[in-house]
């Protein structure tokens, strides 16, 4: 549905993105995921045709975005870092313009409008001024704005930003309720988001894609490498070795006397026959649990290993 | 063309949803009543006058009142268009609005001439309801309709020029007083451009925005004038389209 192929974008000497290639297939809700300043605004604003790429190609729904602006952006909606909003209309003359805009003719245009309030709950809200209204319904005219049109494809920059809890809880839920037809590319930095939220993740940093998987496999990434966490009361010196020639043990670091963290190759469970070890030495067992890795681990050693 | 349509309507809404388009128009409405009082004053004074008895047949409100009264007009407006156009581009970028445009399926160009023709259509609506003051004299006396009518096509080429110009300044900026700003220093430098030229046919004074108008103010349409304002028009909108694309490059 979307195919990214050597995006590069510089200004000046400075580059913002860096020979970037992916593929969205259709129904994916792919998580756009690193730290501000990566390049994420910059990919997301190429690839709706706000800004053209300095090198590369983007297709969407197989058209083009450079050479076939019209007909790829009718199928694009997209809600942008700052909610595109004008203060000085209500909440219905923005969508309706929005709908003429996106080029939304005939009938069903009401229904249309009246469909994209109803799914991000601002029906309440529809003949007040945009310009009184709060972050939160913003936030979410901001989305019923993209979604009006019935695009294959939704572009949501960072569509949770600034907003409380609650809010949060519930721009997730809606944005899950729009995936399945479509294909959704949405960016953010926090990672939880990308959880509950995406089948696949793209992780980039200064402008380079660092990591691209399915959420599955990251989860069995997080999941994987086993490490332990023991600590004895034992100051004896050959525990590590002892530790070390157990099987499927890859490697074991003293963190303080008694105190060891231990990785297992293969994820291998390693856990019953390390405290049999333990107890049968007498080295007096005082702690043991697994250190998991959590997707903020494998999203800083992504992108510090690459800041190196 | 329904694209142009959208974006005109939405412009149009805008300007009366604020007090802009009101005050513009009782401003602008105002400052021609009070122009054109003084000028019908003094045209009824003169006819009293014993030193203008020699040549009375010289004196008619085409030459006293409707002359004088245009060219003044053009002047008003030269100070008025710059606040109706300074918000057109600028305030889209300032409200990141100018995102969704341009990511929407819409040309550029359509952008451009929708908000030309928005802020073309308030000045429209500026001269007509000040066409009331010309029916006065229509019904009280008997000007020369032509070279009224006439008039009224300088004086709508001429704000379609000074338009041009200002949505040109409104796109160079995201700051609506910069753009004001850049609009006066640009038109008064077209205008002054042509008061400081007295030879009739010099460069200058081919280049000044406010002479064009008095042939037409004489019931002369002429092609060099018509022109030159068309051209000016199609240079500014031009000249627009290009910056804005331009900046999508930067």
């Amino acid at each position: 549905m979307i195919e990214v192929k050597n995006l590069t974008k510089r200004y000046g000497n400075l580059v913002a993105i860096d020979n970037v290639s992916f593929r969205v297939e259709r129904g994916e809700v792919l998580g756009f995921l690193g730290p501000n300043g990566a390049g994420k605004t910059t990919t997301m604003r190429i690839i709706t045709g706000y800004i053209p790429p300095t090198d590369g190609t983007v297709r969407v729904a197989d058209f083009d975005i450079m050479e076939d602006p019209i007909k790829a952006k009718r199928r694009i909606g997209y809600l942008p870092e700052n909610p595109p909003l004008y203060n000085d209309m209500t909440v219905e003359g923005y969508l309706d313009f929005i709908a003429d805009l996106k080029k939304v003719v005939g009938k069903s245009k009401k229904s249309k409008i009246d469909l994209a309030m109803e799914r991000c709950g601002i029906t309440d809200v529809r003949k007040r001024l945009i310009g009184n209204l709060s972050k939160g319904y913003r936030q979410r005219i901001g989305i019923a704005q993209a979604i009006v049109h019935d695009p294959a494809v939704l572009v949501l920059d960072e569509p949770t930003i600034g907003l409380d809890p609650k809010q949060i809880i519930e721009i997730r839920q809606l944005i899950k309720s729009l995936a399945g037809e479509r294909t959704i590319v949405l960016s953010t930095h926090i990672l939880p988001e990308v959880t509950m939220t995406c089948t696949r993740v793209v992780i980039i940093n200064e402008g380079k894609i660092v990591l691209e998987e399915s959420l599955e496999k990251l989860s069995e990434r997080v999941e994987g490498a086993q490490v332990l966490f023991i600590k004895t009361n034992c100051r004896n010196d050959g525990i590590r070795e002892k530790i070390l020639s157990l099987p499927n043990v890859s490697h074991v670091t003293e963190n303080a006397s008694g105190e060891f963290i231990i990785q297992t190759k293969d994820a291998a469970d390693i856990r019953e026959e390390l405290a049999r070890t333990i107890v049968q030495n007498g080295w007096g067992l005082l702690e043991m649990r697994p250190l998991t890795h959590t997707l903020e681990d494998v999203f800083l050693k992504v992108i510090s290993t690459e800041g190196e | 063309m329904k694209a142009i349509f959208t974006i005109l309507k939405r412009e149009l809404k805008s300007y009366f949803a604020s007090p802009i388009a009101y005050i513009i128009l009782v401003v602008f409405l105002v400052l021609s009543g009070i122009f054109f009082f003084f000028y019908l004053e003094s045209f009824i004074r003169s006819q009293f006058d014993p030193r203008f008895q020699l040549f009375r047949e010289k004196l008619n409100l085409n030459e006293f009142v409707i002359r004088p009264y245009f060219g003044t007009t053009s002047v008003v407006l030269l100070f008025m268009i710059p606040l109706i156009t300074m918000r057109l581009i600028a305030e889209e970028r300032k409200n990141f609005t100018a995102e969704l445009l341009f990511t929407s399926p819409v040309r550029v160009s359509q952008i451009v001439f929708g908000k030309f023709l928005a802020s073309f259509s308030l000045f429209a609506l500026m001269v007509a309801l000040s066409a009331i003051y010309l029916v006065v004299l229509r019904v009280y006396g008997n000007p020369d309709l032509g070279p009224v009518l006439s008039a009224y096509l300088g004086l709508f080429l001429l704000g379609g020029s000074l338009i041009s110009a200002g949505l040109f300044a409104s796109s160079l900026t995201e700051n609506q007083i910069v753009a004001a700003v850049i609009s006066f220093g640009i038109l008064l430098v077209f205008w002054i451009l042509g008061a400081s030229s007295d030879a009739d046919n010099s460069i200058l004074g081919y280049i000044s925005i406010i002479n064009h108008l008095d042939n037409f103010t004489k019931g002369i349409i002429a092609l060099r004038d018509t022109i030159y304002y068309l051209s000016f028009i199609f240079f500014g909108l031009f000249l627009t389209y290009i910056m804005v694309e331009s900046q999508r490059w930067r």
